[in-house]
């Protein structure tokens, strides 16, 4: 059958169609298929219910537009991410909105028989706080409280169904930027908005566009950056998830808005489904004619490639994510010139998050106006963030940007695990910087954070307990940003590297005072003098450490014991020179590890030592040293 | 198999990326997705096909984190050492695991040829924390015990089917 080439007029005749089948296809099974609840089975749930919803007789579809479908129908999705991945393996039945969390394959006939066929609610899969239970998701407090924009799709929608994205007005802004706008009325909208990067600096997007567009006509090339590699963060890898199109379509108006007709999107190897649903939504939109040659019989055409990453965190900066693509090393290169005027292939590029390209269908359908009136003045829209670590609700949310800390760690989150007090929180991962107790109540946005020396990043939010040993993160930091490091320029290479020496001194309880100064006056020449923001930003966790935590720093240095971490890697032993067979130590031992007769030298079975170090703090003649 | 039929599946690979030199680390991808590392051979192969030196070739090879220059074991465990898995005691679950391979030193494989063990910067999986990998399946919320149980299990497997066999 030949290929009816898509008109605008076939394009909203599609999307009326659709809708209507949306609005008549009531009923609806949602299985969460991210990487969390995949890997907690949800697969296997999803088969199983089916399987038994079809052995009694009900009639299943897992397209919108499927043949013979009816309205009594059960549509079956594999949807995005949902967010609250602690609750994995989550299923939802719609449109009742009932979500049933921990849900394992055995739980599958018990919801077929009493929810899907009677309708009945099941207490025990429900969600539980403080003795309520919650059927609906929507009330629930992790999601009462946010605002998801840029995820709205995500949980909701099967990634896969390009006819499901166009019911709910997809591809209407792709439609109103290529016939009702002009590449300088999109950047303009754009620049409106207040639409700043999501991707970490926060640089103003309708800039970035209209420079790129300012620059002579010629090959322009739109590039996607989905190398999301901080650690803890995964709000990017969701979205490529569970809302492929979202990013196709904010690459289509950039295009547009560029005057470039081939665009790149480059995922990190370590995701490898969102590279399967990127490939499977960009097959879908090149068949119906969304990309391609000549685009709705316009003037537009447009092309897009997707890149494997191989391995390197480094490729997430920008002229190093280029260089991958051409197939060179990942390695960044002096700037200016800038990538908007020398990127991809020596050729003036637009090149954004992943997040940042699902913002623009949104602020081109519902205007630049309405985007500004969410989150704060100079900060608009929202932000996804990865909640992650010691916090009760891991997962993923979106908020308002401007929202305090408190409100997403205690409100969303629902507080510190296991009752515990909390302590920090690192936000923008290794490149970023930690925010006490102090900074609850600060906004969350670009500005705030900048002016307490952290930033936003790309949005991973790890949550610190009062357990965990600030020094000891710092170095975890430090030896993830060496190893990263690509060995271009000498700040970095040898900086992390010495910086690294350092604190694995400290944390074994070796260093000594003068290496905090060392630590400070190398952090500022690093700063200064590295490259690319990898080797400017690899410092800031053990700045913002030695700035607020310096008493942590002080215990291993001074005391030599740090209480959280127990001086992990060393044994306690007692010197029988010093020893005088007191008995302190034997009486104070919680794990009565330390044997030994009076006025004899005592001797700690160090299979039993849990390195507390109290036998250490109470010895009258300092006998116990670390070894 | 050959070591002519080998590297006929190289070069298949590379025409089928039209000897474009941009495409080189997805060939490179495509080469150890076949055979889990690069070999000598298909290193020089790509560079005589690309038409570029070999040294090019290496620096980019050894450049990327994901790609091996040596054979790897049948079950490539990777453990999650992102931040959340960090705070929630990875570390103990990885030196559990050399210990059980009793791995030494450099040494990423286990004698036998079968485990590979490495470490893999954060998976996105941090709800489910800590988790690992075996041969790209993700397993969720581990413990150093229920990690070394796992690959008792695999060896198991291995075992008897080396036996019927």
């Amino acid at each position: 059958m030949p290929k009816r080439k898509l008109t605008r007029a076939r394009l909203d005749a599609m999307r009326v169609e659709a809708k209507t089948l949306l609005a008549a296809n009531r009923r609806e099974v949602l299985v969460c298929a991210g990487t969390g609840c995949i890997a907690g089975g949800s697969l296997h749930i999803y088969d199983e219910v089916k399987r038994l919803c079809e052995e009694r007789g009900l009639k299943t579809h897992v397209a919108l537009k499927s043949e013979n479908s009816g309205s009594g129908d059960l549509h079956f999705k594999k949807t995005g991410c949902h967010g609250f991945c602690e609750m994995g393996p989550l299923l939802q039945i719609e449109p009742e909105g009932i979500l049933y969390t921990h849900v394992k394959p055995s739980d599958a006939e018990e919801i077929v028989e009493r929810t899907i066929l009677k309708g009945e609610v099941i207490e025990r899969l429900l969600y539980t706080l403080d003795g309520v239970s919650y059927p609906k998701d929507s009330e629930i407090p992790f999601y009462k409280l946010q605002k998801r924009l840029v995820l709205e799709n995500c949980g909701y929608t099967d990634a896969e169904d390009l006819d499901e994205y166009i019911a709910r007005d997809g591809y209407v802004a792709f439609e109103k930027a290529l016939f009702e706008m002009t590449d300088e009325s999109i950047c303009k909208e754009i620049l409106d908005s207040g639409l700043r990067g999501r991707g970490g600096a926060g640089f103003p997007m309708g800039r970035k566009w209209d420079s790129v567009r300012r620059q002579p006509k010629g090959k322009k090339y739109v590039v996607c950056n989905g190398d999301e590699g901080d650690p803890g963060a995964f709000m990017d890898r969701s979205i490529m998830e569970g809302n492929p199109h979202s990013i196709i379509e904010g690459m289509l108006i950039a295009g547009l808005a560029a005057g470039s007709d081939e665009g790149y999107i480059y995922v990190r190897a370590e995701y490898p489904l969102a590279v399967d649903r990127l490939r499977t939504a960009i097959a879908k939109a090149e068949q119906l004619g969304l990309l391609g040659e000549r685009i709705m019989g316009t003037d537009y055409s447009f092309h897009l490639h997707i890149n494997r990453g191989a391995g390197a965190f480094v490729c997430g900066e920008g002229s190093a994510l280029t260089a991958s693509i051409e197939g060179k090393r990942g390695m960044p290169r002096v700037k200016p010139p800038r990538t908007v005027e020398h990127g991809l292939w020596g050729q003036p590029t637009i090149l954004n998050n992943v997040e940042t390209y699902a913002n623009v269908p949104l602020i081109l359908r519902k205007g630049a106006a309405w985007f500004r009136s969410i989150g704060t003045e100079k900060s608009s829209g929202t932000k996804a963030f990865a909640l992650t670590g010691n916090v009760v609700n891991t997962g993923l949310i979106e908020v308002p940007m401007g929202t305090t800390l408190r409100e997403i760690i205690f409100d969303i989150g629902g507080g510190i695990k296991n009752g515990k007090k909390f302590k920090a929180v690192q936000i923008g991962g290794p490149a970023g910087g930690c925010l006490t107790e102090e900074h609850l109540d600060m906004p969350l946005d670009f500005d705030s954070l900048k002016s307490v020396g952290a930033i936003i990043g790309s949005g991973g939010l790890v949550v610190m307990d009062e357990d965990t040993c600030m020094v000891e993160t710092a170095r975890f930091f430090m030896s993830f940003t060496q190893n990263e490091s690509c060995g271009k320029c000498v700040p970095c290479r040898e900086g992390t590297k010495r910086m690294l020496e350092i604190l694995t001194r400290i944390v074994n309880n070796e260093g000594t005072l003068a290496d905090l100064d060392l630590l400070e006056s190398l952090s500022a020449t690093i700063s200064e003098a590295a490259l690319c923001g990898l080797g400017q930003a690899a410092c800031n966790p053990v700045i913002s450490t030695l700035k607020y935590f310096r008493d942590e720093y002080l215990a291993h240095v001074v005391d030599k014991h740090c209480p959280r971490c127990n001086g992990r890697k060393v044994k306690l032993v007692i010197d029988p020179e010093l020893c005088r067979g007191c008995g302190k130590c034997r009486k104070n031992c919680p794990m009565e590890a330390i044997t030994g007769e009076i006025r004899k030298p005592h001797v700690i079975d160090t299979d039993k030592c849990i390195k507390c170090g109290a036998c250490w703090s109470n010895c009258p003649f300092g006998a116990i040293r670390e070894e | 198999m050959g070591k002519q039929s080998a590297l006929q599946r190289v070069e298949e690979i590379i025409e089928g990326y039209g000897c474009r030199r941009e495409n080189l680390i997805a060939m490179m991808q495509d080469i150890q997705n076949e055979y889990k590392y690069l070999s000598t051979e298909a290193l020089e192969l790509i560079a005589d096909k690309l038409n570029i030196g070999v040294a090019k070739v290496y620096s980019v090879a050894t450049f990327y984190e994901n790609f091996s220059l040596e054979a790897k074991g049948r079950y490539i465990v990777k453990v999650c050492c992102g931040t959340a898995c960090h705070v929630r005691k990875s570390q103990p679950i990885y030196d559990g695991l050399r210990e059980y391979l009793d791995l030494h030193g450099k040494q990423k494989t286990s004698s036998d040829g079968l485990f590979t063990l490495e470490t893999v910067a954060c998976l996105g999986a941090c709800g489910l924390s800590p988790v690992m990998t075996v041969n790209d399946e993700v397993y969720p919320k581990m413990t150093p015990e229920s990690a070394i149980d796992l690959l008792k299990t695999l060896r198991a497997k291995e075992e008897t089917s080396h036996a019927e066999a």
